[in-house]
């Protein structure tokens, strides 16, 4: 095995041996501590498609974690109020069940990529940036100023939502939950890393003209990849609102989308643990410096002026070594 | 509506155009001559704002604060550019985004550290504190008008530097062929800091004026940063014809958008419903108007065609 295997398994084993001690030793928050740094992952794993393996550098990423959050908001909330979400023409009622809201979530937020991939990937390189996060500002101000869903105050929801079977308001079994969809994510990842259509968007990302003259369109290939991405940020959307019981316009704000991209980087692009050790490292240095100081972000900004400056790769290119695909 | 209530947000429109072509004028110019994607420009603006009321209270001089303004802008622009910039200007825009989104977590909560979290406040100078009436009987407040006279001789002052000057026949120089005025003897790295520091002393004097009718704070400047990425995305990268079209139609469709579409939704549903979806919709009005100009023109209206 290469380091970069190691490191992986290393990762992995983690994500499985500090919940179990935490359940061991009895200590609920480290668990919660580790949910939200799964589902950042799951988001940022995401995020990775579209950055790592097809080059869009988008800062509009928040736009699809919120979208999934408000999924489980506004499903939830019909949910609990026993009002329809729709009566004309069909009724269509809220839901208290997961797999229901996954669905929608990561419905709705595809559609949501789809529209603005086609818009955004008119363009490239530094307008690509600053229009994902012009529409990550519009979907904010949107739901702000919406009062129908909570407006600026957001949505709280009560009871976290049901999956057969579980009791999910025990913390380890939703982490549970949370775990095994980034399992499911990072095999997609790697699975359309060695797929025809992962090879092509690399050599997309790489070389467009050489994609176009084999008979491809470079742009359609990014926006498949937009697409999948923005459906796998919109899921972690919705498990983070579960996680939190609340949804607001904070998740869509461009802060979010800022540091969607920090874990991706600061744990390496398109590496495949890479939003793994990103988001793990992001929550510890969070809940560490935070107790230490209130201006911990401060630290956090030295640090990633450090990693551009002067890491090459991030923290899985530092541990393992360049990548030997280049 | 009346037309003098709609000639008044015409005015607000052109007001907080024109305020917005100064943080868009710095940007593009930034682009377009060092290739680099600046997330801190809003930082600047901030920077400039808690300059300007630091002093204005120390002092009680609006003027002085302007000053203090523009030079603690410029100032942080140079020591950031020599600091942080200048090693990004070969490396790829993901680098760019993340870097200066460092120093916007720097600045942002040094600011906090510093100031506190509590909003500032700058007062409007006692000269400008009246209102004016303008021909057809419309009054409208004096600092407002001065803002909008500040922004035009700004955007005059831009072109004549551009057009007239030698700093300017070397920032056009820049933008076509950086290796070639470098071999011709001219200190690129000097020439950048300038850049930088004329691109973040515009934003500092924005965030200075602008802070004196809204509350000076932390975060202040992100959302008219981001106001100014649409700007650009309208104008078209390094055109700064193309930042002051841009800003002037982004400030007249947001402003007129939020009175005008709460009307007329008006006219199809009840006044309450119409009031929050048509405010609702106000708030998309100019993500919608740069789609509309992306599906147009990817470029931008005076962007360089590829």
């Amino acid at each position: 095995m290469s380091r970069e295997s190691w490191l992986n398994a290393a990762l992995l084993l983690a994500l499985v041996v500090v919940p179990g001690w935490a359940l061991w030793a009895d200590e609920p928050f480290t668990i919660t501590l580790a949910t939200r740094a799964v589902i950042f992952a799951l988001a940022a794993v995401g995020l990775n498609i579209a950055l790592g393996m097809g080059g869009l550098v988008s800062l509009g990423h928040a736009v699809f974690f919120g979208i999934g959050g408000y999924a489980m908001g506004i499903l939830a909330s019909h949910a609990q109020n026993y009002t329809a979400l729709m009566e004309w023409p069909f009724v269509i009622e809220g839901t208290k069940s997961m797999p229901v809201i996954w669905l929608v979530a990561v419905a709705a937020s595809s559609c949501a990529a789809l529209v603005i991939g086609l818009l955004s990937l008119r363009t490239s390189g530094v307008y690509f940036i600053m229009i994902t996060l012009a529409f990550g500002q519009m979907m904010y101000f949107f739901a702000i100023s919406w009062p129908a869903y909570g407006g600026e105050d957001g949505l709280s929801i009560y009871v976290r939502n049901g999956f057969p079977g579980l009791n999910t308001l025990v913390p380890i079994q939703f982490y549970g939950i949370c775990l095994v969809w980034l399992c499911i994510a990072l095999l997609l990842y790697a699975r359309l890393m060695r797929s025809p259509f992962g090879l092509a968007l690399n050599a997309a990302r790489q070389v467009p003209a050489r994609v176009r003259a084999v008979g491809l369109d470079p742009r359609r290939l990014q926006l498949v990849a937009l697409v999948i991405s923005g459906g796998i940020t919109g899921l972690a959307g919705a498990l983070f609102a579960d996680l939190n019981r609340f949804v607001s316009p904070s998740m869509l704000s461009w802060q979010m989308s800022g540091e969607i991209m920090v874990f991706v980087i600061i744990g390496g692009v398109a590496r495949l643990f890479g939003p793994v050790a990103g988001a793990g490292f992001y929550v510890l240095l969070e809940h560490l410096l935070g107790g230490v100081s209130e201006f911990w972000q401060i630290f956090l900004g030295l640090f990633l002026l450090a990693v551009v400056l002067f890491g090459k790769g991030g923290l899985v290119g530092m541990i393992a070594g360049r990548r030997r695909d280049g | 509506m009346s037309p003098i209530l709609l000639a008044e947000q015409v005015l607000n429109g052109l007001q907080s155009g024109v305020m917005l072509f100064l943080m868009a004028a710095g940007l593009t110019l930034i682009f377009g001559v060092m290739g680099l994607i600046n997330l801190a420009h809003g930082s600047l603006y901030m920077v400039g704002a808690f300059a300007a009321a630091t002093v204005a209270g120390l002092t009680g001089s609006f003027l002085l604060a302007l000053v203090a303004a523009l030079a603690a802008a410029a100032a942080a622009g140079a020591l950031v550019e020599l600091l942080v910039i200048r090693r990004l200007y070969a490396k790829d825009h993901l680098d760019q985004v993340l870097a200066t989104f460092a120093l916007i977590l720097i600045f942002s909560e040094g600011t906090r550290w510093l100031f506190g979290s509590f909003p500032l406040y700058l007062d409007i100078p006692e000269a400008l504190s009246g209102t004016v009436t303008l021909p057809g009987g419309i009054a409208y407040p004096a600092y407002r008008l001065a803002l909008i006279g500040v922004g035009v001789a700004v955007a005059l002052g831009l072109w004549w530097l551009n057009a007239r000057t030698r700093l300017g026949i070397r920032i056009r120089a820049g933008e076509n062929d950086r290796e070639m005025i470098a071999a011709l003897g001219v200190d690129i790295g000097k020439l950048y800091t300038l850049v930088f520091a004329l691109g973040a002393a515009l934003a500092g004097l924005a965030g200075a004026l602008v802070g004196a009718i809204q509350s000076v704070q932390v975060g202040m400047g992100e959302p008219v940063l981001i106001l100014a990425f649409v700007v650009i995305v309208i104008g078209g990268i390094g055109s700064i014809k193309g930042a002051l079209i841009g800003a002037l139609l982004v400030g007249l469709t947001d402003t007129l958008g939020g009175v005008l579409l709460p009307e007329l939704f008006k006219l199809f549903t009840d006044p309450a419903s119409a009031a929050a979806s048509g405010s609702a919709f106000a708030s998309m009005a100019i993500y919608i108007l740069m789609a509309a100009v992306l599906i147009w023109r990817p470029t931008g209206l005076f962007g360089a065609r590829t």
